[in-house]
């Protein structure tokens, strides 16, 4: 990797934004995530942060190579940009994605930082640059995915419900259903996130199996999971039976799932929101190494471990006020429910980190909440989020895109030799 | 995921139950009311209504609560428009039993001995249809929970079946109580225009409960 023995001033301001996207994204996004587990007081505000940041770390570390990746080099033609221009835009992009993460929070809006990034990445390199510059067709792929993935976890979300339901809830004796099927739930979650971590996930440590190896190392990484789920749900206190809530128990148990959930969306949102941080740091610091734009040259182990580090720090001094906030709200969202979502949504972004493709965490939640609904399993569902969702999706496009091209000409100013 | 909570709008399913639990509280109280009246104690009598004008008023406030947390853009488990229906059923009940009071109170009827049993044996049997139908309603969330699973529907249609039985039984109670007042109309005089007007709407509140019960089986059909 080679770092250069005096640290241009270009990388440091890219580290610096992307440490502080990494940390606001750690702050708000994996705090809320986890909130709901603190909530039910099956942990501790710091067992939550301790859990969410190990599981966070591993899923940037080990998974999140791919969209960083796309982010860094897949949406422009490299080869129509120079050096210069790729480190202005690239700066420009984490200025602009930072500026509307703090709109956003000041203002209460469901702004993600995905689609702020993407845009942004657009927009300087369309206006900048040039419309050829930009890989149209990666983009549309990616636009597309924006749509699909809340479908995807919807449709997953439905199923699981669906499974919950005839398999646990609607049964003589939900408690003992649930002490069966509940360890099968933590093999697949284990077995999930150690197919995408093992396969090609450990190559920052030198590192390739291949998928035989990566699959007999997943099925031995879910066993080792239910064993888990085993001592888990055997530990959960059930409580006095109580007639007027009969299903009491049985979310006492969920609870335990949802907490094994919490930790997958960890591990998902890990393994594809630190591309957004990370992306244009990994192209700022090739640019600046000088080396070749178009190069297959891996993301380095040590701005993943930028990534993976910002969003921890980001927990340890926000999120646990944040996941105070969220413990304390009594949310409507029984375990059960948001079990299934949680599954539906880790295992959707999962498989778009896989693919390279930066989707939103928020936005594949909200499908996977919409699905457990339609499935009439939720009291009531307030569709105007749905509106707001989709206008700040439509609004941060072009948003980000005009930031960005105004922070590309401020970079080019401030930076030109 | 902030916005995940405010997806997941109030659940209107809790203030159903509360709802329906105070105006069961309500009709309950038509029985110290009768004693009351029975005793000929005008006092009492007032302090029963205002109980029952104090439980008629939370209920009317709950209901309220509920419509107003209920816009269209919500999306329920529970047809929106049907649970608004059981929750007009559910408030008439306290209404009904509202009306009793106030025209027991204002007209200080006494229940005269000869109709105190028959009128006691309706209303209690008729509060126990309410009862029947405050379980039914306490169903509500274990129907949501279940995700409107077969074996809870099943529970629940049971349940609205043996309302129906309940209320069925009600009806020959006030057969009885109408029979014996008609019995009495010449010594009564006028009173009995409103005694047969305070029975009807005893008997009245069962037919509530059932309706509640009937809504929501409907419901659960479809």
């Amino acid at each position: 990797m080679g770092f250069p023995a005096g640290i241009p001033l270009e990388l440091w301001i890219a580290a610096f934004l992307a440490l502080y996207m990494a940390w606001a994204i750690g702050a708000n996004d994996v705090a809320n995530a986890m909130g709901t587990s603190v909530g039910s007081g099956a942990l501790t505000v710091w067992g939550a942060i301790l859990v969410a940041g190990i599981f966070e770390f591993c899923g940037a570390f080990f998974a999140g190579g791919h969209v960083t990746d796309t982010v860094r080099k897949g949406m422009l033609d490299l080869g129509m940009i120079d050096r210069d221009q790729l480190i202005y835009g690239m700066l420009a992009s984490l200025a602009s994605a930072g500026t509307l993460l703090i709109g956003a929070s000041r203002f209460g809006l469901p702004v993600s930082t995905t689609h702020s990034i993407v845009g942004a990445i657009v927009g300087f390199g369309a206006v900048a640059i040039g419309l050829d510059a930009v890989n149209w067709g990666k983009i549309m792929q990616i636009v597309l995915s924006w749509l699909t993935s809340p479908l995807l976890a919807g449709v997953i979300a439905f199923f699981i419900f669906q499974i919950t339901r005839f398999k646990v809830l609607d049964t003589k004796d939900p408690v003992a259903q649930i002490r069966k099927l509940g360890p099968v739930f933590f093999f697949f979650v284990f077995f999930i996130i150690g197919l995408v971590t093992l396969f090609k996930g450990l190559k920052p440590l030198k590192l390739d199996l291949n998928l035989s190896q990566a699959l007999i190392g997943s099925v031995a990484l879910g066993a080792v999971g239910a064993g888990l789920g085993i001592f888990f749900i055997r530990r959960v206190q059930l409580g006095p039976v109580d007639e007027r809530h009969r299903f009491s128990q049985v979310e006492r148990i969920f609870v335990v799932l949802q907490i094994l959930t919490a930790c997958a969306i960890a591990f998902a949102h890990g393994s594809n929101d630190v591309a957004n941080s990370i992306g244009p740091l990994a192209a700022v610091a090739h640019a600046v190494q000088g080396m070749d734009l178009g190069s297959k040259a891996p993301v380095e182990p040590w701005m993943l471990a930028i990534g993976g580090i910002g969003i921890v720090v980001g927990l340890g001094t926000w999120g646990y006020r944040v996941m105070e906030t969220v413990g304390k709200r009594i949310t409507e969202l029984t375990p059960s429910r948001g079990f299934a979502a949680q599954l539906s949504a880790a295992t959707t972004i999962v498989l778009a980190s896989r693919m390279g493709i930066p989707i939103s965490t928020t936005h594949t939640l909200v499908g996977a909440v919409l699905g457990v609904g339609l499935a009439r399993g939720i009291g009531a569902l307030d569709l105007r989020v749905v509106g707001k969702i989709i206008a700040s999706w439509v609004a941060t496009l072009p948003i980000a895109a005009v930031l960005s091209i105004f922070f590309y000409y401020f970079f080019r100013g401030l930076l030109i030799p | 995921m902030a916005w995940i909570d405010k997806l997941v709008g109030k659940s209107p399913i809790k203030p159903m139950q509360k709802h329906m639990h105070v105006a069961v509280l309500c009709a309950r109280e038509v029985l110290p009311l009768l004693e009351a009246m029975a005793t000929g104690d005008d006092e009492a009598v007032r302090d029963r209504r205002a109980e029952i004008d104090r439980l008629e008023h939370e209920a009317d406030q709950i209901k309220h609560e509920i419509r107003s947390h209920s816009p269209r853009r919500f999306m329920m488990a529970l047809d929106r428009r049907t649970m608004l229906e059981i929750l007009d059923y559910q408030d008439s009940i306290a209404d009904v039993t509202q009306d009793i009071a106030e025209l027991a109170d204002q007209r200080r009827m006494h229940l005269p001995e000869a109709l105190k049993e028959p009128v006691l044996s309706l209303a209690r049997q008729v509060v126990a249809a309410c009862e029947q139908g405050q379980r039914i309603i306490d169903e509500l969330d274990e129907l949501v929970e279940t995700g409107f699973g077969e074996s809870e529907v099943g529970r629940v249609d049971e349940m609205i079946s043996e309302l129906g039985r309940l209320e069925t039984e009600t009806d020959a109670q006030l057969d009885k109580a109408a029979r014996k007042l008609f019995s009495i109309e010449e010594e009564l005089g006028v009173a009995t225009i409103f005694w047969h007007q305070v029975i009807r709407q005893i008997a009245t509140l069962a037919d509530l409960s059932e309706r509640v019960g009937n809504r929501l089986r409907l419901l659960l059909a479809s």
